[in-house]
């Protein structure tokens, strides 16, 4: 199949983007999305133009490098990483608007290379279980109920992607945080530091640049992990009673 | 001969003797101690943070050391550890089922065909766990029993249930478990992360290392970062081979560079090829995927009896008419042989014309790995409970039904048991720079099993490295070197001018273009099984390719900028080299073992023959210079409490 691709380039931070229009033949439903941008970048290359600047490392949907607003929507079509996004999601003929992840947190940094750097940095305020190595108590000495065990898997499967703050109108990074809050607050480990860390974690949201939670649920819809829209209310409600505690 | 020189042995001077239950407990207690006080004084530069080289920073920072590390991604939750889906074996005995410490020891020394380290492979086994214990305490969601208990299962084809995991994401659990350790470490500011920094070459000064000349990836800012000592924990280099399962920016090059600067490169022929990825479907294909090995619990593996049914619907085949060759040829193992046997069987088939699936390049390759009777014996929703999340992925990739068409599957390259050169404190040749990971070469012999991977990563990074590094601090601080020290300018300079050399030839072909040809040189001639001729006349064309490569590769772009293709430039150029020592290396070592198959070496049947009078010895090869011929330093293995046999699995 043949597609046209318009794309946002911009050569740094500092410089003006634009959206540039390229086309590219041959392309194979088996195809990855970004397999069809490598095939594009082959040939910009071949003729003299400089690659589009995108990222990606596992290719299978589990190290939250890639990330594209593909046709206005994070990741695309399907509720998956762009690199799991095939070109069997297309047709023949199709154009595609290809652009980096929209939010004032996520400064571009070269055409669809964003920087994350932010959601790093709210780990760093309080998204750990605060252990000192070699100091761990036996790892039976403390039982986890299956099924707090399970929940808390399943929302520490987020991959830090990002697709949630760039599919939120308001840039918040609610769904991120509280699925980090939640997952830690699920265990007995979690639950010393369970106040501070909240608090700590928000404020530093906040300080980044993210948006507030207005409950739109964008965020959900986009989930490449369908982290659940209600590990925000735990989030709210985390906060409220570490308020309510004196935090 | 012809292809290297011999060196003189190599002796690993700091393993312990004794029994070899005490070694570890003896070592620890004969490194030195550094008073907390000096601590802050000295400093450490930790290349990559996957699970080696975060559990590392995380652990040397809370001691109170003054910490550096570098990752080429943007965050270090993204090291390519966080894709590991089976499980981390420890040795619990949770399940009562005559697990140990020994019995942990005596597998991981077997299954890696007595070609890994005993020492080593003891102190892994004695520390697996507490691994578990550290992981645990720092909120990994792993799987549990409705008694609140820790769930394990067997994998691999050990006969223990040993190998703990959370879901089929375990890597990432563990990863995001040690990331989250690093970032407290940082935001108390013991340790500094440098994202998107990409290492570039050691610094090695009065015969020490001390430091790393890095690349800001962002900005192209040429770097100077000076230690006390430098750690590489940059992961496997499987990616000589350009398709595999691991990341895309995967690469050998901080490695490489240790080597050209004299540490030594042990077993870099040693790849393990799995056995259950996702086939080839086309030219496009940038990496291959793996499907959890898992599967192959209740997965039937087979191909049709006669090639003319090959590219029917295998629903059609009737049961007379499939061959389910591993139940065939190892009724005791059948679908659970080790990796290394059912990998072979799988190529063996496909290659006699049996293959399934599309063809690429006028070959199929691949072979069903069938469920129909699992679903029929436990429902498809048992199947999927325990596969459901292995069963999506395959359908997004492929766009079939596994659950209503068998699924296609054929081995591919996935891990790399050769690496630097350490020894029992996990240091290099080269004083003051320390391996840990799958960057080095110890711990699994010629094949390793599955879950002991991510199990080695975090045992050097939490427990090994913490203690063996403070002996070396013990005579620290070093006298500080500058900015203008010989050696650093050397190592600057040269980054300066390979950079520009890149951005200046403006030839024809892009680096992607290389890689791929070198990646089909590698697979044909040094894959899954290797003969002399293939071996030489693989080393006549990478070297003709390399040439080439200098002369007319195309990089566009500027250095100081983001610039991916330069990236890729760098990481190519010494893919060359390492490629060219690996079939060095292959072309040496006359035995099949492992996940090395020479054709010149089996047994009547056909199966893999080793030679331990010859080949129990590492060998560990010398930088020469380029052009020049490798040298050979063998250490031999010695194995005290554990005896050589050959295996079977028949
Ligand atoms: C798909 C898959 C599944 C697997 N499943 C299992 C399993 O179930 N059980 C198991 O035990 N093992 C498994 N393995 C193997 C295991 O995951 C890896 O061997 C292990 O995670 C490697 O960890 P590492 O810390 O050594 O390296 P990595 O995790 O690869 O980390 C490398 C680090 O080095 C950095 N880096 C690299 N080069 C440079 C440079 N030049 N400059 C700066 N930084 C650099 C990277 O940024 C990264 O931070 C699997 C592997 C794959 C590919
Ligand atoms: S919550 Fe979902 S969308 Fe947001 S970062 Fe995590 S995985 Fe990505
Ligand atoms: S490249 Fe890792 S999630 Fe897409």
């Amino acid at each position: 199949m043949n597609v046209t691709l318009k794309i946002w380039r911009q050569p740094d931070a500092a410089s003006e983007g634009a959206i540039h229009t390229y086309e590219v033949a041959d392309v194979s439903p088996d195809m990855s999305f970004l397999e069809m941008l490598d095939v594009l970048n082959e040939q910009l290359n071949d003729r003299g133009e400089e690659p589009v600047a995108f990222e990606s490392d596992c290719r299978e949907g589990i190290c939250g490098n890639c990330g594209l607003m593909i046709n206005g929507e994070a990741h695309g079509p399907e509720v998956t990483t762009t690199c799991q996004l095939h070109m069997r999601s297309f047709t023949d003929g199709d154009t595609i608007t290809v652009e980096p992840w929209r939010a004032d947190a996520f400064p571009v940094l070269k055409d669809l290379v964003v920087d994350r750097g932010a959601l790093d940095r709210m780990i760093q305020a309080g998204g750990y279980i605060s252990v000192n190595t070699g100091s761990a108590p036996e790892a039976h000495s403390v039982p986890v109920p299956k099924d707090d065990a399970d929940r808390a898997f399943n929302v520490a499967t987020c991959i830090g992607c990002g697709a949630c703050v760039a599919a939120c109108p308001n840039g918040s990074a609610s769904l991120f945080l509280g699925a980090k809050v939640t997952h830690l607050g699920l265990l007995p480990q979690g639950q010393p530091e369970r106040d501070e860390r909240v608090v700590n974690m928000v404020a530093q949201h906040d300080h980044e640049g993210f948006g507030g939670c207005t409950n739109i649920g964008a965020c959900t819809a986009a989930c490449p992990k369908e982290i659940p829209l209600d590990v925000i209310s735990q989030l709210n409600k985390d906060l409220r009673t570490a308020i309510k505690h004196g935090h | 001969m012809g292809y290297y020189t011999p060196g003189e042995p190599l002796v690993d001077g700091k393993a312990p003797d004794g029994p070899v239950a005490e070694r570890w407990q003896n070592r620890k207690f004969e490194a030195r101690l550094v008073n907390p006080a000096n601590r802050r004084k000295l400093s450490i530069i930790i290349v990559g943070t996957g699970l080696a080289g975060a559990s590392a920073a995380a652990t040397l920072g809370e001691a109170g050391y003054n910490v550096k590390t570098f990752c080429y991604q943007d965050s270090p939750r993204r090291a390519h550890s966080i894709a590991a889906q089976g499980g981390i074996n420890a040795a619990k005995n949770y399940k009562e089922d005559g697990d140990s410490v020994h019995r942990l020891f005596y597998d991981t020394v077997k299954g890696g065909d007595y070609r890994s380290r005993e020492s080593n492979v003891y102190r892994l086994a004695e520390v697996s766990t507490n691994i578990i214990d550290q992981c645990v305490a720092q909120g990994v969601p792993f799987a549990r029993e409705y008694g609140g208990l820790l769930d394990n299962r067997s994998f691999g084809g050990v006969q223990v249930s040993r190998t703990f995991y959370a879901r089929g994401q375990t890597g990432q659990q563990l990863l995001i478990g040690a990331y989250q350790a690093l970032e407290r470490q940082i935001s108390t500011g013991t340790v500094s992360m440098f994202t998107r920094h990409e290492m570039l070459e050691l610094i090695v000064a009065d015969g020490k290392a001390r430091g790393i000349i890095a690349r800001d990836m962002v900005t192209g800012e040429i770097q100077t970062h000076l230690a006390d000592v430098v750690v590489i924990a940059s992961g496997g280099y499987g990616n000589v081979f350009y398709l595999s399962t691991n990341a895309m920016g995967s690469n050998v090059t901080a490695a490489w560079r240790a080597h050209r600067k004299g540490a030594y490169m042990a077993n870099p022929c040693y790849t393990q090829i799995h056995p259950t990825c996702i086939p080839v479907s086309g030219s496009h294909q940038s990496k291959l995927t793996l499907m959890s090995e898992s599967l192959r619990n209740d997965g039937r593996i087979w191909v049709p009896k006669n090639q003319a049914d090959c590219d029917k619907d295998p629903r059609d085949i009737p049961e007379e008419d499939r061959d389910y060759y591993l139940e065939r040829i190892y009724p005791s193992f059948g679908n659970l042989v080790p990796r290394d046997i059912a990998s072979r069987a799988a190529k063996n088939v496909c290659d006699e014309g049996r293959g399934v699936g599309p063809e690429v390049d006028g070959t199929r390759r691949g072979v069903y790995l069938d469920f129909a009777d699992a679903i029929d014996r436990l429902g498809r929703d048992a199947v999927a409970n325990k596969y459901g999340n292995l069963f999506d992925m395959y359908a997004r990739i492929t766009g079939e039904d596994p659950y209503a068409v068998p699924m296609r599957i054929y081995p591919a390259v996935h891990y790399v048991m050769g690496g630097l050169w350490v020894d029992y404190d996990l240091q290099s040749t080269i004083p003051g720079l320390f391996v840990t990971g799958e960057a080095n070469f110890s711990d699994h012999g010629a094949n390793r099993l599955g879950a002991s991977a991510l199990m080695q990563g975090l045992a050097d990074g939490y427990f090994v490295l913490p203690h063996t590094i403070r002996d070396y601090l013990a005579d620290g601080p070093f006298e500080p070197i500058g900015e203008d020290h010989p050696a650093v300018v050397e190592a600057r300079e040269s980054v300066r001018a390979r950079t520009e050399h890149f951005l200046s030839v403006n030839g024809t072909r892009s680096v992607d273009s290389y890689h791929r040809e070198l990646g089909n040189i590698m697979w044909e001639y040094c894959g899954m099984e290797r003969n002399e001729t293939g071996l030489k006349k693989a080393i006549d064309l990478i070297r003709g390719l390399r040439d080439d490569y200098y002369r007319n590769v195309k990089v566009l772009g500027a250095s100081e900028s983001l610039n991916q293709s330069l990236e890729k430039a760098h990481r190519v150029a010494d893919f060359f080299e390492l490629g060219e020592l690996m079939c060095v290396d292959a072309l040496n070592r006359r035995e099949s073992c492992g996940g090395h198959f020479r054709s010149e070496s089996q047994t009547e049947d056909g199966e893999a023959l080793r030679h331990d009078e010859e080949f129990a010895y590492v060998a560990a090869w010398e930088w020469a210079g380029l052009d020049e011929k490798p040298i050979l330093h063998k250490e031999d293995l010695v194995y005290t409490a554990i005896e050589m046999k050959q295996r079977s699995y028949k």
